[in-house]
């Protein structure tokens, strides 16, 4: 679907320069898009290097696999394919927190952090296995306690009461997110791929 | 409450930053060593992502350059107005899935032109604040790890935005 959704936004937009006389526009976009990729990826290094390396203090001091067997019980259910004490469940705690939180900055080297932990698992290294496709579902609707930057915009413009949209927020995230978790577990059900199996991952590397 | 939530918001990092350390030192871990030792990690993970951004955001950039953007809004506006939404919101909702800085900034608009307290500006911030950039958290998240088929992946998180969409602007128009 990533491949249909890419090719049809290029193959249309080119059209569309074409009848709107935007050629030249859409050339420089093509451009700028690439240089704000490269932005965003150079913005995420900082971010990415402190908290990988404070992730790595916790997990030496053995702080995400407690974390982990703590949370099991309660996560388990979303992802029954990955074994109960396994070192992702920290991380998928961790970066389920700092969503709740509004930490942005914090969740994204997190919820890498998980998807690199879920990837040990994976026997097909370039396909997502379900735990991935949840939690990335759980990432896409990511529930908010405080929408921090909301409020302080609308604070900006003199609302009289600038946090009034933390309740209707609260509610369409929890929405939002039980409607991820519902599609995921219909396509989990019905997906056909084969199930995780040990021992495939050796044969697929070697290829 | 809410104030309660910004203060743990607020010391929620730093108290991380101290304590992690502190107990690894406890746990005697050479805590600087093991900082550095996985901060390595970060550059390469970081440029690990780029070319899978920078073909979504090539494309997005063009999309709303052409102004195919713009024509897809205006081409289901109509519907929306009909079921008592202010028009004005409905290209968020198109927006916020693909772009996070674009949603940003149509949203702020919105609040500007509207003004903080109007309905539009609530149901703006409601969307903004209820969803994440589906696009981007898909293409860095997957892309991280080098995986290249998203299978249903996608499906989810624009069903997900779509209904996120939906409840925010009922929830808007029964609260406020």
């Amino acid at each position: 679907m990533v491949n249909w959704i890419w090719l049809g936004m290029m193959v249309i937009s080119v059209a569309f320069a074409a009848v709107n006389g935007r050629v030249q526009e859409v050339t420089e976009a093509a451009f700028g898009g690439a240089q704000t990729g490269v932005t965003v990826c150079i913005g995420l290094i900082s971010i990415l290097v402190f908290w990988l390396g404070l992730m790595r203090v916790a997990e030496q001091a053995g702080l995400v696999s407690k974390l982990a067997r703590l949370v099991a019980p309660l996560v388990r259910k979303l992802f029954p394919d990955v074994p109960a004490d396994h070192p992702a469940f920290g991380f998928i705690l961790t970066n389920m927190s700092a969503n709740l939180l509004g930490l942005g900055n914090a969740a994204t080297p997190m919820g890498i952090r998980a998807m690199q932990e879920l990837q040990k698992l994976n026997p097909n290294p370039d396909t997502a296995t379900p735990a991935m496709c949840t939690l990335l579902a759980l990432n896409t609707a990511s529930i908010t306690l405080i929408p921090t930057t909301m409020i302080a915009i609308r604070m900006n413009f003199g609302s009289a009461h600038p946090t009034d949209i933390v309740a209707s927020t609260l509610l369409a995230t929890i929405v939002a997110t039980g409607a991820a978790i519902a599609a995921d577990r219909w396509y989990r059900s019905r997906d056909r791929l084969p199930p995780l199996q040990a021992g495939k991952a050796a044969d697929t590397k070697g290829g | 409450m809410i104030a309660f939530l910004h203060q743990v918001s607020a010391w929620a990092v730093p108290m991380m930053i101290v304590l992690i350390p502190l107990y690894a030192a406890f746990r005697k871990v050479p805590v600087y060593e093991s900082f550095v030792d996985g901060a390595k990690e970060g550059f390469g993970t970081a440029v690990g992502i780029i070319p899978h951004l920078v073909g979504m955001m090539t494309a997005i950039s063009m999309f709303r350059a052409s102004g195919a953007m713009d024509a897809l809004v205006q081409a289901v506006r109509p519907l929306f107005e009909k079921f008592g939404v202010p028009g004005d919101v409905l290209p968020l909702g198109l927006l916020r899935p693909i772009t996070g800085a674009g949603s940003l900034a149509y949203a702020t608009d919105l609040i500007k032109t509207h003004g903080a307290d109007s309905l539009a500006a609530r149901i703006a911030a409601t969307i903004q604040g209820s969803t994440d950039t589906t696009l981007y958290v898909l293409t860095v998240y997957f892309g991280a790890v080098g995986i290249r088929n998203a299978r249903y992946a996608l499906k989810v998180g624009l069903f997900s935005d779509a209904v996120g969409f939906f409840a925010a602007v009922a929830v808007c128009l029964l609260l406020f």
